[in-house]
């Protein structure tokens, strides 16, 4: 065999492996780069980590009912109810967020409710009180009833998300438009701002 | 002293809003005299509450999984299989959210915002699949991502897009990433989450923009493959990058290149790489390419600062996005809007009490913050252009069919054609001796 064909053989490989190295070596010096970034990135966003995960509320005592939640919700119905905290609740005959503003007679025909989609339940209990109940499959979280409860009652009835109907998007879409800020994040552990139950 | 205190100003604090609750009862709770029960208000658990954890587990399983049978097993079949669980887990089941892609808003606002705390869970999703990807390549996208695996499993009749053009639509992730970050930095919006094509179809329930979104990419994806995540993915901005410098990367062929071509339209992607023309590495040409190269790396930094220049002066337009910066605005420009009832956001701030001043202020605060954030922006988006520039004259040398590994989701589609059988590994060296 020729030995000057082997020997130039030899020199190339020997280039190339060179020339290989080179390469490796940067790739591991990024390598190193990276893995430190990511590692101080992660320190840093950890001193800002908490074990607990959020969910979105609405705080009751922020929000205008400006009708929003009904509308700009991802979910169709949207995922905002009306809750009732029957603990404020005045248990009037002239419930201000069952009746229409000025209705004649206290009759509980459609045209007399507020409510779009009748979905309070009246409910006599004894004179001259009546217990009204949320019907949550048809209610839409369009704040009719809680701007007339606000208004004119003790503001019993209150918007709440609902968690078992809520997808919890990462930014939720109702919060992007509230013009109150009322929509907030809360810990999962404690889901829910019921009026009476919770200090704000 | 603190803690004798502190039960004192607690008890304080109920007491006041005891009182303040006492007062706002205009009509007080009646005593029944018919035994009447009183109702409470239900209050049911947010879903899969427990299944966060179970998420980051199922994660990790499925990057490992991806990772092995990408690298190693090499099989498409079982990557097909486990994008297909990937789809109906993380897509279907859990209804796409949280995502690493969206994570990167809550990590940026977690660092940005003081008041804001991110849930370790979602800083675990942002940062494993990058891990990963360190060691392995984009494996994520291959079988990990919900997002890549809808669109996938939709490459029909996938046409090649020419080398500039994609080059070209390849700046817009970085454009995207920069805007998401900005965005979500100065706590304006999530935009990755608000304009994600594919939560709508996950959910089988979304406004009707989304949807129409949604499918006009689905649509697409059968044309030009995985359109969203070459185009426009945010977090493959950072998959591509770190996969450029991984320690291992699924390869086309198990042994050594032969060259047979067979492989070179396999991937939906065009990110085979063809082994490089010697005629263009001739000395002359490497010489001139040399220069052009050094000219424009002497040039990146006036494409930052003209960058950084641009979008921070952009400062007043950007800024509108925030609606507090908006309303403030809206309220100078046009104070008879005031006057319309029907305009929520106007009445609601007129109606709560705080003073326009206090409007301005807060406004202007956010402003700022998109002045300097704009430097960074544009300074960022400056570097791509000046990078993206340079590298064209660089021509590597390459002697082999390769997935390009920026590009390269491994898929897997291209180990398929690949004729050569396995064999033992050899020493290179002793081989050619």
């Amino acid at each position: 065999m020729d030995v000057c064909f082997l020997n130039r053989l030899i020199i190339r490989r020997m280039k190339e492996v060179k020339k290989h190295n080179r390469r490796d070596f940067i790739n591991q010096g990024m390598r190193i780069t990276i893995g430190v970034s990511l590692a101080g990135l992660a320190a840093a966003a950890a001193s800002r980590t908490t074990s607990s995960k959020w969910v979105w509320q609405i705080d009751p005592f922020k929000c205008t009912q400006c009708g929003r939640c009904a509308t700009d919700c991802v979910k169709n119905p949207s995922a905002v109810k009306c809750v009732h905290a029957y603990d404020l609740c005045g248990y009037c005959d002239l419930c201000g967020g069952y009746f229409k503003a000025g209705v004649s007679e206290l009759e509980t025909g459609a045209e007399n409710q507020l409510c779009p989609t009748a979905a309070i339940e009246r409910k006599y209990i004894e004179e001259p009180y009546f217990e009204y109940i949320i019907n949550e499959e048809l209610c839409i979280g369009c704040a009719k009833c809680v701007k007339g409860c606000t208004a004119f009652g003790n503001g019993s009835l209150h918007l709440q998300i609902r968690h078992d109907l809520c997808a919890n998007c990462n930014e939720c879409s109702i919060a992007r438009v509230c013009p109150s800020d009322a929509i907030v994040r809360v810990p999962a552990d404690e889901p829910y701002l019921i009026k009476g139950d919770f200090t704000s | 002293m603190r803690t004798i205190l502190t039960p004192i100003l607690l008890f304080i604090c109920v007491f006041i809003v005891f009182d303040v609750s006492g007062q706002e009862q205009r009509f007080p709770k009646p005593e029944f005299e018919t035994g009447y029960e009183q109702p409470s208000p239900t209050t049911p658990e947010p879903r899969g509450l427990a299944m966060e954890w179970v998420d980051v587990i199922v994660l990790l399983s499925v990057l490992s999984l991806a990772s092995w049978l990408a690298v190693k097993r090499r099989s498409r079949r079982g990557i097909l299989w486990l994008s297909l669980f990937t789809l109906g887990y993380f897509g279907f089941y859990r209804l796409g959210c949280i995502c690493p892609i969206g994570a990167i808003q809550n990590v940026s606002l977690a660092l940005f915002d003081p008041v804001y705390k991110i849930s370790a869970t979602v800083l675990i999703f942002f940062l494993l699949p990058l891990i990963f990807t360190l060691f392995f390549g984009r494996t994520f996208c291959a079988g990990a991502c919900p997002l890549g695996a809808i669109q996938d499993l939709l490459v029909i009749n996938p046409v090649s897009v020419p080398l500039r053009v994609r080059k070209t639509l390849g700046f817009i992730p970085y454009i995207y990433l920069g805007f998401a970050v900005l965005f979500a930095a100065t706590g304006t919006e999530f935009l990755i989450c608000r304009y994600d094509p594919f939560v709508g179809i996950f959910r089988m329930d979304a406004p009707y923009l989304m949807i129409v979104i949604g499918i006009a990419f689905l649509l697409l994806a059968m044309v030009f493959a995985r359109p969203y995540c070459r185009v426009f993915c945010p977090y493959g901005v950072l998959l591509s990058w770190i996969s450029r410098f991984s320690k291992w990367h699924l390869r086309i062929t198990p042994a050594d290149c032969i060259k047979c071509r067979l492989c070179e339209n396999s991937c939906p992607f065009d990110a085979i790489e063809k082994p490089v023309d010697e005629k263009l590495r001739t000395i002359p040409t490497v010489k001139q390419n040399l220069r052009l190269f050094s000219i424009y790396a002497l040039l990146i930094p006036v494409w930052v600062i003209l960058g950084g220049f641009a979008i921070s002066k952009s400062n007043i337009f950007l800024s509108r996005a925030h609606p507090d910066v908006y309303l403030a605005e809206l309220l100078i420009t046009h104070p008879e809007i005031k006057d319309d009832a029907e305009n929520i956001d106007v009445q609601t701030f007129l109606e709560s009490g705080k003073s326009m001043e206090q409007l301005v202020n807060e406004a202007s605060v956010i402003r700022k913050k998109f002045r300097t954030g704009g430097w960074f922006l544009g300074g960022f988006l400056g570097l791509v252009i000046g990078i993206m520039i340079m590298n064209q004259f660089i021509i590597r040398k390459k002697t082999e069919y390769e997935p390009h590994k920026g590009d390269c989701f491994s898929c897997g589609r291209c180990m398929e054609y690949c004729p050569v059988e396995k064999k033992p590994p050899l020493n290179t060296l002793d081989k050619s001796l």
